[in-house]
């Protein structure tokens, strides 16, 4: 029970440490990009409108080398998508210098209008002949795991081993690898953003982009770098929960408000990956807790859906009130630079 | 020599960027409808190539949703007074540089404010006094949903947009909560039309036109806000915040009684907006009874650059487009969110413009010029 819970919690934590790893780079260029939760949709349907595309095209999934190319396919196409997201706000916001807030919010409304159409009418724009949007073939590609977590748990339950070997090994090595990817990037991210020059130039850029331009540093490439990268992070997440969690099945609005939990985890990891990861496993449990808590009726579950946001909250206003410098947002986060501005 | 040598061989880059101070009205006002024809015509192309429409089929299917009956256009003006109503509530902390994104969330508390009046009081009070009592606790309910925020930012300096992000999740699952305490029938997570027979709690309608209620409080609020930003103290002070809090404590302003005072009149207002929703128009309250109007209104207060008067213009275009679009899917079969995509191309295109109204590009001049 507490294995396959901690199990639930981490699938349900993957998407949110994609995305939030993807606006912490992001936000330490300064930039608060609120078009995250579209993003993470346009990276979804990005790679499904490619699986689709690619299983309609008879493909034989019997061939391993089939299987990598539709991984490959459906892992390009919902990178190319978020990426175009995040130049797009880029774009606006760098070079264009519009309000942050106000494209973010805009691109958020696209995203998710853009998948929830492209998803609900793929059918009758391809004028395929199936009912309904299902990858099935393309998604046990991605959800593929290590084969011997089945076979231990299996002589488990013939008695052969200890159960508790078998449970352990399930929810260390059960996960397919865009789960290990996710946890890679993190710590990656958290590595070159405090121990490496790119990162502390990151830093600088966020905090102070004057100095930044002063010291030679060439900010917009930076903004427009960190910004494109954090969206096509965010965006894997999106892929992970239809391709893994979703089992390829599209169905409108199904990704929910987790773009914008991703954003709150931000703010709970204090702006580092690697405490994302602890946060994402904390929220993705929080998120699903209602569900193993014994006769809960069904008012008392939509309050345990809201402990995300409320510990949030906490950590942002004992944050703020503490007043510890590390802890805070980066200093420019929100605001434009333009060189020629006194 | 040799000094005078590099000199000469020091490039200027191609583009230079510089501020502009004051475009012509009639300039800007040219550049703005360049942008919203090119995300029209950005429309136009995508359903050419998804729908295999033509534009003129597109455009005349957008009017036809809008216009076509006296009901569509009843419901036109009434999406487009509440979407202004809540564009009007966030407008007095924008223009304090206060990033309220919380309009959601005060929204749809108010909504279930004014709900629960409706259930738990329908059957006990003359329906004047309770729509008095929903009026009151409504707004009174979106005031406390806006001043929690202000309080963190006015004494600790919390950060305000994402504290108002998290206050919008807090509000939908709170009225989650009270949905299926409430709910017809039991636990089946739905209130249905609230009071259907008696009609307690319903605003009245005038004549024969059920929104013209709502449409009218919004033309007066409009009003009262545009006077109240641009020729009242109070306006002139929020500006002063918003533009240096330090000039404004230098001259004597109370900054953090203007931060309080102003989310007071922001949540407020999302009140009454709340209070009209529910009350004027919907009669029941759902999760989605704000239904992203709240993060629509932000774009729509900035894209009118605050001004309450050019709001009411595009509350207007974004209710427009929204229901012609959906006219477009309901006519061909598609997912009703392609109205998020146009609303997004018109957006998108109106927020790029505005560079070319506040900067002006100047192009490297020609070598032969220097000498």
């Amino acid at each position: 029970m507490i294995f396959q819970f901690i199990r639930r919690a981490v699938m349900q934590g993957v998407p949110l440490l994609y995305g939030s790893t993807g606006e912490i780079i992001t936000e330490k260029s300064g930039h608060l990009n609120l078009g995250i939760p579209g993003i993470m949709y346009m990276g979804a349907i990005g790679g499904v409108i490619g699986g689709f595309f690619f299983e309609q095209s008879g493909a034989n999934f019997d061939l391993w080398y089939i299987r990598v190319l539709a991984v490959l396919i459906a892992l390009f196409c919902s990178l190319l998508a978020s990426c175009l997201m995040g130049l797009l706000y880029c774009f606006l916001t760098v070079s264009l210098r519009a309000n942050q807030n106000v494209t973010g919010l805009a691109l958020t409304t696209f995203g998710v209008g853009a998948g929830n159409f492209f998803g609900g009418s793929l059918i009758k724009i391809s004028h395929a002949d199936v009912p309904t949007v299902t990858l099935t073939k393309t998604s046990s590609c991605f959800s593929a795991h290590l084969k011997f977590v089945d076979k231990l748990a299996a002589s488990a339950d013939a008695g052969k081993c200890p159960k508790i070997l078998a449970d352990i090994c399930s929810v260390l090595f059960s996960y397919s690898f865009l789960a290990y990817f996710s946890i890679v990037i993190a710590l990656v991210a958290a590595h070159v953003l405090m121990k490496t020059r790119t990162g502390l130039t990151l830093r600088a850029v966020g905090e102070n982009p004057a100095t930044a331009d002063a010291a030679g540093i060439n900010v917009n490439r930076y903004k427009y770098i960190a910004t494109c990268l954090g969206s096509m992070i965010a965006g894997l997440g999106g892929l992970y929960y239809i391709m893994d969690y979703a089992s390829g099945v599209w169905s409108s609005d199904g990704f929910g408000d987790r773009g914008w939990l991703s954003v709150a985890l931000v703010i709970f990891s204090l702006w580092r990956p690697n405490l994302a990861i602890i946060g994402s496993f904390l929220f993705g449990g929080l998120y699903i807790v209602h569900n193993y808590i014994p006769d809960l009726s069904m008012q008392a579950q939509e309050l345990f859906k809201m402990s995300p946001y409320v510990m949030t909250l906490l950590v942002l206003i004992f944050v703020s009130i503490k007043e510890k410098k590390e802890a805070l947002p980066p200093a420019h986060l929100g605001q434009n630079y333009f060189r020629e501005e006194r | 020599m040799t000094d005078e040598k590099k000199h000469k061989h020091v490039r200027e880059p191609l583009i230079h960027l510089a501020k502009r101070d004051n475009l012509p009205r009639s300039k800007a006002l040219l550049i703005r409808t360049i942008a919203i024809a090119l995300g029209i015509l950005i429309t136009c192309v995508f359903g050419f190539l998804i729908i295999g429409w033509s534009p003129s089929r597109i455009v005349h299917a957008m009017l036809d949703g809008t216009f076509g009956t006296e009901n569509r256009r009843w419901d036109l003006f009434e999406k487009t007074a509440i979407l202004l109503c809540i564009s009007l509530a966030v407008t007095p902390a924008f223009r304090m540089r206060f990033w309220n994104i919380g309009a959601e969330g005060q929204t749809l508390i108010a909504c279930l404010t004014s709900a629960a009046c409706m259930i738990k009081l329908g059957d006990k009070l003359p329906n004047p006094v309770l729509l008095l009592v929903m009026l009151v606790l409504s707004i009174t309910a979106g005031m406390i949903w806006a001043l929690i925020p202000a309080i963190f930012k006015a004494f600790w300096n919390t950060n305000e947009t994402l504290f108002t992000l998290m206050m919008n999740y807090v509000a939908t699952q709170i009225t989650s909560y009270f949905i299926y305490i409430w709910s017809v029938p039991k636990g089946s997570g739905h209130i249905g039309i609230i009071n259907p027979t008696t009609h307690s709690g319903w605003l009245v309608s005038i004549g024969d036109y059920p929104y013209l209620l709502n449409i009218l409080v919004t033309i007066v609020m409009t009003i009262t806000s545009y006077i109240y930003l641009n020729h009242c103290k109070h306006g002139y002070e929020i500006s002063v915040v918003g533009e240096s809090e330090k000039t404004a404590r230098y001259i004597g302003i109370n900054v953090k009684a203007v931060i309080l005072r102003t989310m007071c009149i922001s949540g407020a207002i999302c009140g009454l907006a709340g209070f009209l929703i529910v009350s004027g128009a919907d009669h029941t309250v759902i999760t989605g009874s704000v239904g992203g109007l709240g993060f629509t209104a932000i774009m729509v207060s900035w894209l009118a650059k605050f001004n309450p008067l050019a709001m009411s213009f595009f509350a207007f275009m974004i209710a427009f487009l929204g229901k012609g679009a959906k006219e477009i899917t309901t006519l061909s079969g598609l997912d009703s969110s392609f109205a998020d995509i146009v609303t997004g191309f018109v957006i998108f295109c109106i927020i790029g413009c505005e560079f070319f109204i506040n900067y002006k590009i100047k192009m490297r001049r020609k070598e032969a010029k220097h000498e």
